[in-house]
């Protein structure tokens, strides 16, 4: 049997559920059996490429970037996964929901910088005026709610789903777990 | 005229129960083992149907019952865990995460809260319905708690326990329907109420919107079940 397609995505996270995914250490070896990494922050590929079998995305869609990437992802993978709280719920990012963008880009590059006081405007991507969980912009698959979801919520839920076996996501974690 | 037949025969979930005369259908069913989930009931304060988790089907009725106030009757057929149930119950959990913001991970309720464990048993991994992020107040004028609205499920335990139990009456509910808010006295300040301190409300709270300020991180279990106890104490004097 041919190894399946394996990408890891990142959008608006702390990187948090990508650490807990590596926390899986020793057994990360099983899954390199069984999978290949294709795209991801931990690998150089700076393509998504065109066919995935699975791909799990961390973060919470928060910019114009988050958008068009997360509409990537689902175009060219069969199946999509959202990873941790951020991505399933908004999470931490979202609390900036009920004050927009602008209250927290005049706190993080106006009142908190003691040199060079400016907003960028190139190259940054422009963010969103509300953020939302992946869901409410593609179809999602599979939802593993956490923050982080634990190692062993990892492995439990991708051995179920690369076997084919048996899977009950709320007997293994909860939001903010 | 009043019924003088106390004891009524009812079935639940096709089990046959007895129950006295007045009792509830949460009440009887609790009784025998059988499982309604709930969020606003609190064993030891008045029942007021707030959070409708409670909701059952009665044989021969079109309308759903809120188990917590509705009492049984003769002959009574009540399912309490029906395909149609376990989705309306799945909804109003959705509902009330949307509603308002409830960040677990950021939450001194994290791992103690009763709408978290909720949303786990009625197997809940993500909410279809789009967040509304309303802009919400925090309230920390207190010296010893803090009200954070964006984690309140409107389950009026508080109003209840102030009001039944300290005998202060110093929270209620102000607005209607979506825009409702408990507040304290004619919404002023915690801090500048009325209040006695005595703390009843952040125990009785289910979520993290009334908590403790000496109380980091999430290490905030609550302890509702003093209430029972002290309303035996209090009927044996």
């Amino acid at each position: 049997m041919s190894k399946l397609k394996l990408a890891t995505v990142w959008l608006d996270g702390c990187s948090g559920c990508h650490m807990s995914f590596l926390d899986m250490d020793e057994r990360l070896l099983e899954l390199a059996e069984l999978v290949d990494v294709v795209y991801s922050p931990v690998v150089d590929a700076k393509e998504f490429p065109d066919e995935v079998d699975i791909a799990l995305v961390e973060g919470a869609v928060a910019s114009v970037d988050d958008e068009k990437k997360i509409k990537k992802v689902r175009a060219h993978s069969k199946m999509l996964i959202a990873m941790g709280d951020c991505a399933v719920a908004g999470n931490v990012p979202s609390m900036r929901n009920p004050f927009g963008p602008q209250p927290i880009l005049d706190r993080a590059y106006i009142e908190n910088a003691s040199l060079q006081q400016q907003i960028p405007c190139v190259v940054v991507p422009k963010l969103l005026k509300v953020v939302r969980p992946i869901h409410e912009y593609v179809k999602v698959d599979v939802f593993l709610p956490g923050c982080p979801p634990s190692a062993d919520t990892f492995h439990t839920a991708l051995t179920a789903l690369l076997t084919g076996g048996p899977l009950d996501i709320s007997e293994l974690t909860r939001f903010g777990a | 005229m009043s019924d003088p037949v106390e004891v009524k025969t009812l079935i639940i979930d096709e089990q046959e129960v007895s129950a006295l005369r007045g009792q509830t259908i949460l009440e009887v069913a609790r009784e025998n083992d059988i499982d309604i989930p709930t969020l606003c009931h609190l064993e030891g304060l008045s029942d007021v149907g707030a959070c409708r988790l409670c909701l059952v089907e009665i044989k021969g009725s079109n309308k759903l019952l809120p188990a917590c106030v509705a009492t049984v009757y003769e002959g009574m057929e009540v399912r309490t865990n029906t395909e149609r149930l376990k989705k309306h119950r799945r909804m109003i959990l959705e509902m009330l995460f949307a509603e308002r913001n409830h960040i677990c991970a950021v939450c001194v309720s994290n791992g103690h809260c009763e709408l978290q464990a909720m949303g786990q048993e009625q197997g809940l991994t993500h909410i279809r319905l789009p967040y509304r992020n309303p802009k919400l107040t925090l309230d920390a004028s207190h010296e010893r708690f803090t009200a954070d609205h964006n984690r309140c499920i409107l389950c009026m335990r508080c109003v209840r326990v102030c009001a039944e139990i300290e005998g202060a009456h110093v929270w209620d509910v102000m607005g209607r329907g979506i825009n409702s808010v408990v507040i304290t006295d004619l919404n002023d300040e915690w801090g500048k109420s009325t209040c006695t301190r005595c703390g009843k409300c952040v125990q009785v709270c289910p979520t993290g919107a009334l908590f403790d300020k000496s109380k980091i991180g999430s290490d905030h279990p609550k302890y509702p079940d003093f209430l029972p106890n002290l309303k035996m104490m209090r009927e044996a004097q």
